[in-house]
This record gives C-alpha cells, structure tokens and sequence, in this order.
C-alpha cells in the first residue's frame, strides 16, 4: 500500500502506544520518535497525545476544559524521561494549555517546549493544541489583495468617567467623508486589535465582501473590571460622550440598525449593560462569552468580589428581559466555564422579542476564540454587498 | 427605435469582442465600467477590445464629483440611501418569511397532492405580492426623493446629464459592464442614460440585469443574512419579461430544485435567463429570447431554449 508523503495511514494503534511496544525502548528510541513526530501534540483523529520530556517528578497538562480536572496527570513512559496524555478533543477543538512540572518539590508552569503553537493574551502567552479539523482561518491573516483601512486616535474628555478616554477609530479602506457607514463600538479595543487580529480581520472581510464598509471604535478602558461591570458611568460615557462625538465627525448612518455594542467576556457585560440604559440606541449587539454568571437564588455565584456587580446586573436583567436591540449575536467556547450561563441567555434574549444569532465553537475563553468568531459575528450584523456584486 | 440587445455572461473569458465587430468600426463606443466603482477607470482592456473607440461615460466619477460640489445633494441622497435600506430591511423579514413557508410547502409530503398544489400556489401568490409591493415602495420613495430634490434642476447634475447625453448623441452603441449593480443602477438613473441609448446596447453581468424591468439579487452562499433572492430596484426597462442572472452556478444552489422551481415560479411570466461564463444572448428585435438561451424551466432546472 502506498502512502502520500505527508499523511499518515489512520491505524487503530497511536503512536505513543507503538513506541511503548518499541523494544529496546531506550532515549535513542524516543529521539527518533520525537524527529518524527515535530508536531506536538501528536494529534491522530480525536486522540491528542500531550508530551513532555524531561526529568521531574509530577508533570501536569493544565488546561481550564470545563467537565474536566484542570490538572490532568502525564504519565511517565517506563525507563525513559518521556512523559505522555493521551486526550480525546472532539473534531474542530481548539485548546489553550500549559505544563505544570513538578520537582525537588518545585512546581513550574510553562508552555510546551516541544510545539511551536502560542495563544497571546494580556495575561501572557500558553500553548495551544489544535485538534483534528481545527484550522485557522485564512481571513484573520493579512491578505496583500485587501486594501487596508486607516486606524486613527482620538481622544474624549468624558465628565462621566473623569478621565481622557482614547479611543481608536477604524476607517474602511475606501472611506469617503460624503459616505454613510455603520458603526461598531468594541470593548477592550487594544485587545481586540492586538491579540484578536481586528484590524487585518475587518480589512479581509470587508475586501471579501463580506462585512459591509464600517466605520469602528475601538475603546481602552482604564479599569475595565469596575468600568465594564455594569457601570453608570461607563455606559452615559460610551452613549452620551463618544456616541454623538462620533456622529458629528464622522460620515456615520447614525441609526439605531447602523449602531453595534460588541465585546468579549466582562466586555459583553458592558456591551449589554450600556444598551440596557439605552433601549432605543442600538441595532445590534456581539456579546462574545460574556461574564453572565448569574443566581437562581442566594448570593453565591462564585466568581469574587468582582463579579458582585456583574451578578446584580444579569439577575436583574433575567428576571425581567428587555428589548435593548434588535438583534443580538452570542458566541461562546463550549470548554469555558461560561459556557452555561451564555446558553442560559440566549432564551432570555429571544423572550425579550430579539432576534438572537447563537453560536458556540469547540474552544475556550481566549482572544483566538473570539477572532474566529469575527466573520460569523460582522457578517450577521452588517452584512456586506456580495449579493450585489456581479462582475 | 429598434434597438439590438445583447446580454452576456461574466467576461472571465471574453466574448464583448463578437458583439462589438457587428458595429460600424468607424462609430464611437460609450461604455459605462460604473459598477467598478473607484477602479472605473482601469479600462485599458476595455478599450482594447473596443478597437480603441470607446468613450468611457466615468459615472461613477461624475457621481462622486457631484457629491464634492453639491453636498447638499450628497447629504439628501445618503438619507434617502437610510430609508431604502429599511424598507429593504422590513421587506426582506416579509420576504424571508414567505418564502420559507412555500419551501416547506414545495417538501411536504401530503397525502393529497392537489392540496399541496393549491397551497403552493397560495404561497407564491404571497411572495409575489410582496415583492410587487416592495418594488411599489421603492418606486414612491424614489419619486418622492426626486420630486422633492429636483435633480434635473441642480447644476451639477444638469451638467453632467447633458454632458453624458451628449456622447451617448455621438454614439452608435453603448457597452455596459458588470460590478455593483446597485452603484451602477443608481448613477444610470441619475445621469438619465436610459433616455438617451443609441440602438446597438451590449451589457454583461450587473450591466444585463441593470437593463431589465426589476434588479434581482440573488445569493445563497453569503455567509450569514439574508440569502434569499429579492427584488432590489427599478431597472432601466430596457428588456422585458426577463430576469438577467449572471453566475448562477457559483450563487445558486443549483441542485435544490425546489428552490429553484420556487424562483423560476416566483417571476413567471418573466423568464430567469441564465448568464454563466461564455453566454452571449442577442435579444430579437420584439425582445424575445432566441434559441439556445438558457433559462429556468417550472422544474428548477436550466433548459435551453428549442431544445427538444
């Protein structure tokens, strides 16, 4: 039987398990394994085999898969320093993940050294394992075909948050002052620009037609954990200050339908937050796994002191849904443990009279997520003009 | 007039240049490269394949350039682009509605299929309604807008009518391309080129259905919206009782005869013609197809006319 170079035969038996089998099975062997298997972890359909070499004592896959342990034992292949998990991800999987290696009583967390693959966050870098069928998807790369947009600063005195608010404003590529555009307002803008690749996402997407020509706001919170947990003051600022600045500046179509909160985790919170103490404002909203954690009853929601206001707000807005936009798009990774409380949402939205677009993804709470989920989101919400292009 | 109307496919394999030869080679061409929008002006190759006789109409310029000077104007039509795009909006709700309830129609599996075939016909008795009542709505707020605007009574745009008037006068045909058939729609409307066509009028793509009764868009493979086929606008009128559609094979699912039947049904007694790569579809001088054109047929399937 022939082989393609570069594939490899589907065999019942994982490779780990046939250099267990491997006699002698001695560091020779494992070298040779390792140069043939550059690409860790070694992913054979669902199975992922997790690798470590070294001496320790205890090594760990930490990883935060909601359902399962987030310290999950390698084990320790005999008579040699290879260390080995086997983890079945289901097809499309995308996980972050670290190594805790435990020895002489030390414990190190670090990121794989034996792959290459790094999920970037504000909190730093750790590895990342894509699971079979999972690929990154062309439009967050950037495109030499798609004509950039301009990124500009600005800065909004805000009486509300007694502060300078920078924001950063995205201008589609053929940006034309006499024009009409839609606008996005986004949360954590410098995250979303720096680790969610938004800016080569939203030049691809509206090359490609995709996405209609949008004009986007990328905010910097100062203290997002206090000005994105339901704040007054955060919401009369992004409403009542940047809004109308924008819309004075800016060629804008300064409609409700052309008007879109988005953001990500406590980002979402915010998102929702601000459109609830303005119901008529906003068209849309892209709430990506947000903070929703709520109670049916009691206090404990478990999620700390910061939270407090986040759960007053969600049981609130539970108990009594409102029609804050017109349509709602939710995305969450079903690893994270918001997984429940974004599902738990997307009935509440519906019986408020939203339209609700809902989408989960084999993933967890990280930036990579949330770029993936970019086209699903822009695309629903301002749609672009494929359908009036014949060329 | 009698006039001679050519339609064709995409130009990815051009075929402009067979229609084109049958013109006086000593005549002046107008072409109208609108719906390539800021790239208007990269026509080298279509000025090649018209033997170097072409006067390009740069609509797309002039409709810029107005917006420049006559920002008035630019302020009025973008407020008028906002409420079109809501009636759109409540139409395609309507729209994406009733269509779905004739799609479960066309599968239901009844016992008594004359049932099903009164009730099928209901449904598209209800799209078609909506879609006539749309492209009403469009209408009235178009002459609103332009009764209310007075275009022809704005210099600049009066300038521009008649400068485009003028080199359409000097023409013997006019060559319309493909691109944003909305973008290309507007500016034809604008700058009163329907009025003023020479005889001979070639078109492909959006330039085909731009040329039509009603501007039909139709998409399946866009990644989230809408997707259903709608009615978008007046067209110039040009060619009537059919619905131009470029690509069909890369926009339309093609194998779901249903949707297919659905959309050939929908627009009945206009005939769907199909305009994929290669086509060219010279119109007989009453306007009717001629042999070998591929339409749509009851079924959902493309069939050739004449064929046995």
């Amino acid at each position: 039987m022939s082989t393609t170079p570069g594939t490899r035969q589907p065999t019942s038996k994982l490779a780990i398990n046939r250099l267990r089998d491997r006699r002698p099975l001695d560091d020779a062997a494992v070298d040779r394994f390792l140069a043939r298997h550059t690409e860790v972890p070694v992913v054979e359909g669902s199975r992922c085999t997790f690798l470590y070499r070294g001496e320790a004592d205890e090594v760990f896959l930490a990883q935060r898969i909601v359902g399962l342990p987030e310290l999950l034992p390698l084990r320790r292949l005999r008579g040699t320093d290879l260390w080995y998990l086997v983890l079945e991800l289901p097809e499309g999987s995308r996980v972050n993940y670290q190594l805790e290696v435990r020895r002489n009583g030390l414990v190190e967390r670090i990121n794989d050294p034996l792959n290459e693959k790094l999920s970037y966050s504000p909190v730093g870098t750790s590895s990342v394992c894509f699971g079979h069928g999972y690929v990154s998807p062309e439009w967050t790369e950037p495109d030499p075909d798609a004509r950039p947009g301009d990124l500009m600063s600005m800065t909004v005195r805000s009486r509300a948050l007694r502060r300078d608010c920078p924001v950063t404003v995205y201008l589609p590529a053929r940006f034309r002052r006499t024009g009409s555009y839609p606008l996005l307002i986004v949360h954590d803008g410098p995250d979303f620009l720096q680790y969610a690749a938004a800016k080569t996402v939203l030049d691809n997407l509206i090359h490609r037609l995709d996405v209609a020509e949008t004009v986007v706001a990328f905010l910097h919170p100062h203290d997002r954990l206090t000005e994105y947990a339901d704040s007054t003051a955060h919401s009369r600022f992004v409403t009542d200050e940047l809004l109308p600045r924008l819309e004075t500046e800016l060629p804008l179509a300064a409609t409700r339908s052309g008007r879109c909160l988005m953001g990500s985790s406590f980002g979402a919170v915010a998102s929702l937050s601000t459109a609830v103490r303005s119901s008529d404002t906003y068209g849309s909203l892209i709430l990506m796994s947000g903070s929703f954690v709520f109670t049916d009853i009691g206090t404990d929601h478990g999620g700390g002191e910061v939270f407090d206001p986040v759960v007053k707000f969600v049981n609130r807005y539970r108990a009594k849904p409102t029609h804050v936009a017109d349509r709602v798009f939710v995305s969450c990774g079903v690893y994270e443990p918001l997984i429940v409380p974004n599902r738990s949402m997307v009935p509440t939205f519906e019986s408020a009279g939203m339209t609700v677009e809902y989408v989960e993804a084999r993933d967890g709470h990280n930036w990579e997520n949330w770029r993936d989920r970019l086209r699903d989101a822009l695309s629903w919400v301002y749609p672009g003009p494929q359908k009036l292009y014949y060329e | 007039m009698t006039r001679t109307v050519t339609l064709l496919g995409p130009q990815r394999r051009p075929n402009l240049q067979l229609v084109v030869r049958d013109v006086d080679p000593n005549a002046a061409i107008a072409f109208v490269t609108a719906g390539w929008q800021e790239r208007e002006t990269d026509d080298a190759e279509m000025r090649e394949v018209l033997g170097g006789r072409g006067v390009n109409l740069t609509l797309h310029t002039r409709w810029l350039e107005l917006h420049e000077r006559d920002r008035e104007y630019a302020h009025a039509e973008r407020e008028h682009d906002l409420v079109l795009a809501e009636l759109r909006e409540l139409y395609l709700t309507q729209l994406d509605h009733a269509l779905r309830a004739t799609y479960g129609i066309a599968t239901a599996k009844q016992a008594r299929p004359r049932v099903t075939r009164v009730a099928m016909r209901d449904a598209l008795e209800v799209v078609r309604l909506i879609d006539v009542q749309h492209l009403e709505r469009v209408k009235e707020v178009q002459q609103a807008f332009y009764d209310a605007w007075r275009p022809g009574e704005r210099p600049e745009i009066a300038r521009h009518r008649d400068e485009v008037a003028t080199i359409l006068k000097d023409a013997d045909a006019v060559v319309i391309a493909g691109g944003h058939v909305g973008e290309l729609t507007r500016v034809l409307h604008l700058f009163q080129v329907g009025p003023h066509l020479p005889s001979f009028v070639a078109a492909w793509s959006a330039g085909a259905m731009a040329l039509a009764d009603r501007v039909v868009l139709f998409h399946d493979f866009v990644p989230h919206g809408v997707a259903q086929t709608e009615v978008y606008t007046e067209g110039l009128g040009v060619v009537h009782d059919l619905v131009p559609m470029p690509h069909v094979r890369r926009r339309l699912r093609t194998d779901d005869l249903v949707r297919m039947s659905v959309l050939a049904k929908r627009f009945a007694p206009s005939r769907c013609l199909v305009l994929d790569d290669g086509a060219r579809v010279p119109l007989a001088p009453d306007g009717q197809l001629p042999e070998g054109a591929r339409v749509l047929n009851d079924e959902g399937q493309v069939e050739e006319l004449g064929a046995a």
